[in-house]
């Protein structure tokens, strides 16, 4: 599929559309702050998503507004958030166990570099005037059963993000199962890069633009 | 020794000495205790240690404290926001050391202090920079970091409710780290909307019992003091 090059409301709409094919059940899932947050909003009502924040809450609801707004209640971005019937609170070192612990089916995050064999790197650009900060990314990174990110495929240089080897610090090795992007969505992990899906983009163009003509070549067909 | 029921907030962080490392629950001010950080900042401790999620957020709470230049170092697993401009001044001009902890690794090892555990292995962070330094080691075919656990001098934590036992309820997020952090300290004082007698509440909703909590205050009590 060519088409037309998919804003971050269509990268989400794809995301939300394969968590709820891959997991008909209902799915408990973790989304990054920034851009994934706008998975929530393209989950049917009737996904059976359950939606867990690090800071100690199943079943977040959508942003507060107005007189819902309460300081007492936000999610891992600090943003007011509401609670949907059936919401759970528990404090840190339980929501930490719940990640780490496996219970977590999906995650999506952001992310400076994927590599091909799924190393992630989304949380400090190793510049040397930059204040480290990694919050829960190492925790999620490697505790969720499936990590997907969301990100754009280039950087505002031109630079690929989906790299043979990150060269940003890393938050994890070899944890990425999947990245959904602006040209396309990519399976990555131990057998190397797979391209799912290209969008706005012919795919040899897409292939020579990320310098992995060879491994886009070989298993495109 | 039962929780006291203090008169006011600086009753409650009275004799913190020079040196003492401090937790301090929050995630951002959900959960912040600023009132008694407030009280800890007229008590005048130095040379602190203070372990919490953030690194203070404009410039009330822990962002005051870390304003008077009494705090030695930050542990902590998210510093920069977008308002925590007090603390990124201290570190770019070398005035403060940071540990940078992944925020599970963080609560285990409050954890495992509360708990008496002596140290614990982790999958989070094998492979980053995070890792540097720490011992390393395989089990059933997965690799593992060796994490030590962290302890209080003294914590600071808001709850919603106690009650005359010390026994906390939480109220939405802002439970966060408070129960963790109740376990890992010395002296556990604690920030509450109110106080009720004991057995008003359901002992099924206890989250922290009271047998972690040293110190309460009210702020209704302390605005009638």
């Amino acid at each position: 599929m060519i088409g037309r090059i998919r804003d971050k409301n269509d990268i989400a709409a794809a995301i939300a559309r394969d968590i709820t094919a891959e997991h008909p059940d209902g799915a408990y899932v973790n989304l990054g702050i920034g851009q994934p947050t706008l998975v929530a909003d393209h989950l049917p009502d009737d996904s059976g998503v359950v939606l867990h924040t690090e800071n100690g809450m199943l079943n977040m609801g959508p942003a507060a507004h107005g007189d819902e707004v309460d300081p007492d209640l936000v999610n891992a971005g600090k943003v007011p958030v509401t609670e949907l019937p059936g919401a759970a609170y528990f404090h840190h070192a339980d929501s930490f166990a719940m990640m780490r612990g496996g219970h977590l089916d999906v995650c999506v995050l952001g992310a400076f570099q994927v590599s091909t064999a799924g190393d992630l790197a989304n949380w400090h650009t190793g510049a040397p005037d930059a204040i480290p900060a990694v919050g829960g990314a190492m925790d999620l990174a490697i505790g969720a059963k499936r990590v997907w990110v969301m990100m754009t495929l280039f950087d505002k240089q031109g630079a690929p993000k989906l790299v043979p080897e990150c060269t940003y610090p890393l938050t994890g090795l070899g944890c990425v199962e999947r990245v959904y992007t602006d040209l396309g969505t990519f399976a990555v992990g131990p057998g190397g890069l797979q391209v799912l899906e290209v969008h706005g983009i012919d795919p040899d163009e897409l292939a020579r633009r990320l310098g992995l003509l060879d491994a886009v070549g070989e298993r495109r067909t | 020794m039962t929780a006291r029921i203090c008169d006011g907030y600086d009753e409650a962080v009275a004799g913190t000495a020079d040196g003492s490392t401090v937790l301090v629950g929050g995630f951002g001010m959900a959960g912040m205790p600023v009132d008694l950080i407030d009280a800890l900042i007229r008590q005048g401790a130095a040379d602190l240690t203070i372990v919490s999620n953030n690194a203070g957020n404009g410039d009330t709470g822990l962002a005051a404290l870390l304003a008077t230049g009494r705090v030695r170092k930050v542990i902590c697993s998210f510093p920069r926001q977008a308002d925590s401009w007090v603390f990124d001044d201290l570190y770019r001009s070398g005035r403060i050391e940071l540990e940078v902890v992944p925020q599970g690794n963080l609560a285990e090892r409050m954890r495992a202090a509360g708990a008496g555990i002596g140290a614990f292995y982790s999958p989070t962070a094998v492979g980053t920079p995070l890792a540097e330094g720490k011992e390393v080691r395989e089990i059933d075919g997965r690799t593992y970091l060796l994490e030590y656990p962290i302890h209080g001098d003294l914590a600071l934590i808001k709850a919603h409710t106690a009650d005359r036992m010390g026994n906390l309820v939480y109220r939405r997020t802002a439970r966060n780290f408070g129960p963790v952090m109740a376990t890992a300290a010395r002296t556990v004082a604690v920030q509450v909307d109110r106080v009720v007698e004991t057995g008003a509440l359901d002992p099924e909703n206890v989250i922290t019992p009271g047998i972690y909590v040293d110190r309460v205050v009210a702020a209704e009590q302390e605005r009638a003091a």
